[in-house]
């Protein structure tokens, strides 16, 4: 009996190998060439350097092709392609061309192949993109550690004011976190369509970004009530909630490093007094959301010094990551998790206002509740004035 | 689970100072990142100098390339290569040239490496050079085995019903009859509508009509300037001269000391107004249409519309190597550009 169950399942595979097979060998009768070639020959990444440009290719289309010539600026130039001219699908390559780039101008490459086929590749403004040495690493890192560690300590600082606060300005509070929230969510999950869709299509950017944000979230989730039946218990503990909030937004901020990092890599950015202003008052709500579940709680100072560093350091390796290795895929899906965790923060701290309120017979949608949300999310807007470029 | 954490030891005033030092630390700091990050907006020009030295070997494309690829054997040919027919005599005591001539679609190399899925006259683009006499009848046998309708549109003095508007579909072949009237540098295309489309891939060449006193002996060249548009964009992509990019640039068009030269030179570049031939450290006279009644230029450079053309006639006075191009940079530096090498 159990073996036929066995050869119930396996027979459709048994068919799907033979039918595969059979069209493999004899084709599917609609084959149709295709009007012009079809070659798709993405650009990864282009690196200034001393002696001219170093571009990073693949090949994501369905057949090999050869890389024949190389335009920058319009004009034909001499090139070498590391390891072969000629790239086979998923092939992996980098066009080293010579050439006397002038600071701060735009350079247009073109990359052309046996079928005429064209790719281009632009430069915005040419400076030399930064070598991983330990001083860059350490300006880098000081970048991230301004977006990240010092708005999110300032904000935590808030931490002994908002302590005297009654319970109904507390749970105002949490509201206004929901809403810094939303803000933070909504701002992730479009960086990651953004940087998803500067990744070969092959990959569908887009789509890494929703599973990474939906597995997450129930990722998030499904741990959460495996937890509680485990323990009996009821709810996060505020220390978790903050916890997993801090994680949240250092994925968040790893995306904001990453953005940051990869546009001064680009020379598309300058990073002045303003900008570090910007940051430090954008992501200083950060701090002040992630202190907010642990109003009714005594957190002894490592807790902080932890949720400081879990939500703020994650900026210093994203502006490591896009200054130095960046790549578009891997970004959209520490991005699509970010937004995930951050959508998972939403749902427990929204759950927790309710039951709350219900506990008290209150609306939980006060009018102080709505002002404070209405308060989070205009602080996200009118504070992100200061660092859009 | 707050009694869990009541247990944990309240922040102390102390511990908020250290936080906050953090923070002061912070933000005095970004006063001297400011200083030192080299991610300010000012863009600092002097910084380049020194890559620029480094930079000496940049350069154009296949600038040390030296094989004789099928595209450059092509574009070789067509510089000397002339197509005189089959002559025999008519029973008038005339001339009669009978050439024949078949457009077929071919991949034709247009720069290293690179495939330009062309229309042809006889497989090469531009098409063979035909060349007779003035008062020759001429007999072109033309045969279409492409895959669109052509036709060819001589220049010149002709009966209208010989002037190639009529398409001959793929498979079908005509006679164009005529006799070679004026003596003078002439073109020939294909006149198929869309012109454009049929006249860029590559449907056109030289025609040449000699005066019946022959010219002064010379070295002869046939040189026709085009352009390639590889995404169909309506902008070329490469420029050459007898379709090839940097033809003559890796191999130098070899030429005899106080030889005289004579280049046959037109213009059939599709999408752009004009194209331009410039000679480098010489003069030279140009012929419009190649004809000596009309007003000749001493020069070093000239332009031609689309479907203009003339005669360069040129003696090179000392020994080495003479730079010519388009004076138009940009097509000059996607391909056409080349030398003469003088010994």
């Amino acid at each position: 009996m159990k073996a036929k169950w066995w050869i119930a399942g396996l027979i459709p595979l048994i068919l799907l190998v033979g039918v595969l097979a059979w069209v493999l060998k004899n084709g599917a009768g609609v084959e149709q060439d295709p009007a012009a070639p079809i070659e798709v020959l993405n650009i990864e990444r282009i690196q200034v350097t001393v002696s001219g440009f170093e571009v990073d290719v693949s090949n994501t289309g369905p057949e090999t092709l050869k890389i024949s010539q190389v335009m920058v600026d319009d004009s034909v130039w001499d090139f070498t392609v590391s390891p072969s001219q000629t790239l086979k699908r998923f092939d992996e390559g980098t066009v080293m061309i010579n050439y006397p780039w002038v600071e701060g101008d735009p350079h247009a490459i073109k990359l052309i192949t046996e079928n005429g086929i064209i790719t281009e590749g632009e430069i915005p403004a040419a400076t030399l993109t930064p070598k991983p040495t330990l001083e860059n690493f350490l300006k880098y890192g000081f970048i991230g550690f301004y977006v990240g560690i010092v708005p999110i300590t300032l904000g935590l600082l808030w931490y002994p004011f908002m302590k005297r606060f009654k319970r109904k300005w507390i749970n105002a509070i949490l509201a206004l976190t929901v809403g810094l929230l939303l803000f933070l969510f909504v701002g992730t999950l479009a960086d990651g369509f953004e940087i998803g869709a500067e990744a070969p299509s092959v990959f569908q950017g887009n789509m890494v970004v929703i599973i990474g944000a939906a597995l997450t979230f129930l990722l998030l989730i499904g741990f959460d009530q495996y937890q509680h039946k485990k323990q009996e218990s009821k709810g996060y503990s505020p220390y978790a909630l903050a916890l997993l909030m801090a994680t949240g937004i250092g994925l968040h901020n790893f995306g904001e490093g990453l953005a940051i990092g990869s546009s001064f890599a680009l020379g598309e950015a300058a990073l002045g007094t303003f900008l570090i202003i910007g940051f430090t008052l954008h992501n200083i709500t950060e701090g002040i959301g992630i202190a907010a579940p642990l109003l009714k709680t005594k957190p002894r100072f490592r807790d902080f010094v932890l949720l400081g560093l879990i939500a703020g350091a994650p900026a210093i390796l994203g502006t490591w990551f896009g200054g130095f290795v960046f790549s578009p895929i891997w970004g959209a899906l520490f991005l699509g998790i970010g937004a995930g965790a951050i959508l998972q923060v939403i749902f427990v701290i929204t759950k927790l206002l309710i039951e709350d309120h219900k506990k008290f017979r209150e609306p939980s949608v006060s009018w102080l509740n709505l002002a404070a949300f209405s308060v989070g999310m205009l602080i996200m807007y009118f504070t992100a004035f200061f660092v859009k470029y | 689970m707050d009694k869990e954490l009541e247990e944990k030891e309240q922040v102390s005033r102390r511990d908020i100072l250290k936080m906050g030092s953090v923070g002061a630390i912070g933000l005095a700091g970004s006063y001297f990142l400011n200083k030192v990050a080299p991610f300010t907006g000012t863009v600092n020009a002097s910084s380049h100098n020194n890559h620029k030295k480094k930079n000496s070997h940049a350069n154009h494309a296949n600038m040390s390339d030296k094989s004789k690829t099928n595209g450059y054997k092509m574009a070789e040919r067509l510089l000397t290569e002339f197509d005189y027919g089959k002559v025999s005599t008519l029973p008038n005591g005339q001339t009669l040239r009978t050439y024949e001539v078949v457009a077929v679609d071919k991949e034709i190399e247009i720069a290293k490496g690179i495939k330009f899925p062309g229309w042809t006259y006889n497989g090469t683009i531009p098409g063979p050079t035909f060349r007779c006499t003035e008062g020759d009848m001429l007999r072109f046998n033309f045969v279409n085995k492409g895959s669109h309708p052509h036709s060819i549109h001589f220049h010149g003095i002709h009966p209208p019903e010989m002037d190639g508007l009529d398409p001959i579909y793929p498979g079908q072949s005509f006679t164009y009859e005529f006799e070679a009237k004026p003596y003078g540098l002439q073109i020939y295309h294909c006149h198929v509508l869309p012109l454009a489309r049929h006249i860029h891939k590559g449907l056109y060449g030289n025609f040449i009509i000699d005066p019946k006193k022959p010219r002064k002996p010379a070295i002869e060249l046939n040189m026709v300037m085009n352009g390639f548009d590889l995404d169909l964009d309506g902008e070329n992509e490469f420029y050459t001269v007898n379709g090839y990019a940097f033809a003559f640039m890796n191999h130098p068009i070899k030429i005899k000391k106080d030889e005289l030269v004579r280049i046959y030179l037109s213009n059939l570049t599709e999408f752009d107004l004009l194209n331009s031939f410039h000679l480098h450290a010489n003069y030279f006279t140009y012929y419009p249409t190649g004809r000596d009644d009309n007003p000749s230029q001493f020069t070093d450079t000239i332009m031609q519309c689309q479907g203009e053309r003339g005669i360069v006639e040129v003696r090179f006075p000392y020994k080495g190597k003479y730079m010519f191009h388009a004076h138009v940079s940009e097509f000059a530096e996607l391909g056409w550009m080349g030398f003469f090498e003088v010994e």
